[in-house]
């Protein structure tokens, strides 16, 4: 009986995957952490239009106005005509005030004062649209709006 | 019977439950959008009040027509010339020297046919209600991108090289500013003085006209 045995040399030892979990882990929490789940479902076309002159928002002072085209599943109802969605519904122009109004209450009550409007347009809306939303706003007296951007620029100066 | 080591768990099928949920969380994930440009709009004026007098000079009008074309103080213009029309414009100083509203700091050609300085200077857009909202964004943007050059500027050469104006307010409003912030806020306001953003919307034309 010797102690040390001698290794069997030629074969190459498998690569050990005990490590996998953990790089998989890793990954997991990572994403995990990032994800924040919608909390309203879309039910309007929004491709953001381009800018890159932004300002960054302050999520726990905004409410969402989203605009554009019905998706492709709800034009059939829906028609194919601009919307404007706040919460998980259509509104029309009319009722954009009370809709704000219930948003805004769900917002602490010491931000109610500072609101944003954040307004996630579809870039193919007509700026029609956007102008009688502002309209609104401004009777209503909500001032500060931010229009949300995707990061870049197409003109390359 | 002699002593048993307890069995070891198998952890092969880990990294398989790993990979499950991981992937879960890859295809829910939407990384939201949270940056725009920011306005703020023009509260409602009672209707007795006389609109402000405004100089046909200090005026530069933006309109942009239902097929998204671009006509600047009456001449067609590319989107990519705007910024750089809208900064001689801003930045002309056309009050003669001498004159209280002379502006010191302006570096455009001082014509007298243009803006008499930058505080006096209004942008116009005017755009068609059949305007796609791409470009009603792509024109704010290089307005914007206007005044931030001349800010930027400006801020650099009073406060120095390390002081951009678009760069400073980016890291106080996220927080991230080290220094005095106080000290960086009243310089901020003071080159927003001398560029204030003056962006003036008209109510958009009804189609077609």
């Amino acid at each position: 009986m010797s102690k040390f045995k001698k290794k069997k040399g030629g074969e190459l030892p498998a690569i050990s995957t005990a490590s996998l979990p953990d790089i998989v882990f890793m990954l997991l929490f990572f994403f995990m952490v990032v994800t924040v789940l919608r909390d309203n479902n879309l039910l309007v076309k929004n491709e953001l239009p381009k800018a890159d002159q932004v300002e960054k928002l302050k999520k726990d002072r905004a409410v969402y106005i989203y605009a554009g085209k019905p998706s492709s599943r709800y034009q059939e109802v829906f028609g194919t005509e601009g919307r404007i969605q706040i919460g998980d519904k259509y509104t029309s122009i009319e009722n954009i005030g009370l809709a704000l109004e219930e948003a805004r209450r769900k917002l602490l009550p010491e931000l109610q004062d500072k609101v944003y409007v954040a307004l996630k347009v579809d870039k193919e809306t007509n700026s029609g649209l956007v102008s009688d939303i502002k309209q609104v706003l401004r009777e209503r007296n909500l001032l500060k709006i931010i229009y949300i951007t995707t990061p870049g620029n197409d003109l390359g100066n | 019977m002699g002593r048993r080591a307890t069995p070891e768990v198998n952890a092969g099928s880990m990294a398989d439950i790993a990979f499950l949920l991981l992937i879960f969380f890859l295809v829910t994930t939407t990384i939201e959008k949270d940056k725009g440009i920011a306005r703020q709009l023009p509260p409602i004026e009672p209707p007795t009040e006389a609109p402000p007098l405004i100089k046909e000079k200090n005026l530069f009008i933006v309109n942009v027509n239902k097929d998204d074309q671009l006509l600047v103080e009456d001449n067609l213009m590319e989107l990519k010339d705007l910024r750089k029309a809208a900064i001689d414009f801003l930045d002309n100083g056309g009050a003669p020297a001498g004159s209280p509203e002379y502006c010191s700091y302006c570096k455009g050609s001082r014509s007298p046919s243009s803006s008499d300085n930058p505080e006096k200077a209004v942008i116009s857009v005017q755009n068609d209600r059949l305007t796609s909202y791409d470009m009603y964004i792509r024109v704010q943007n290089e307005l914007v991108a206007a005044y931030n050059f001349l800010r930027d500027r400006e801020s650099k050469r009073l406060y120095g090289e390390n002081f951009v104006f678009t760069e400073i307010s980016k890291q106080i409003n996220e927080g991230s500013y080290k220094g005095n912030e106080e000290a960086a806020k009243k310089k901020l306001e003071t080159i927003q003085k001398m560029y204030p953003l003056k962006l003036s919307e008209a109510e958009p034309k009804t189609k077609g006209q």
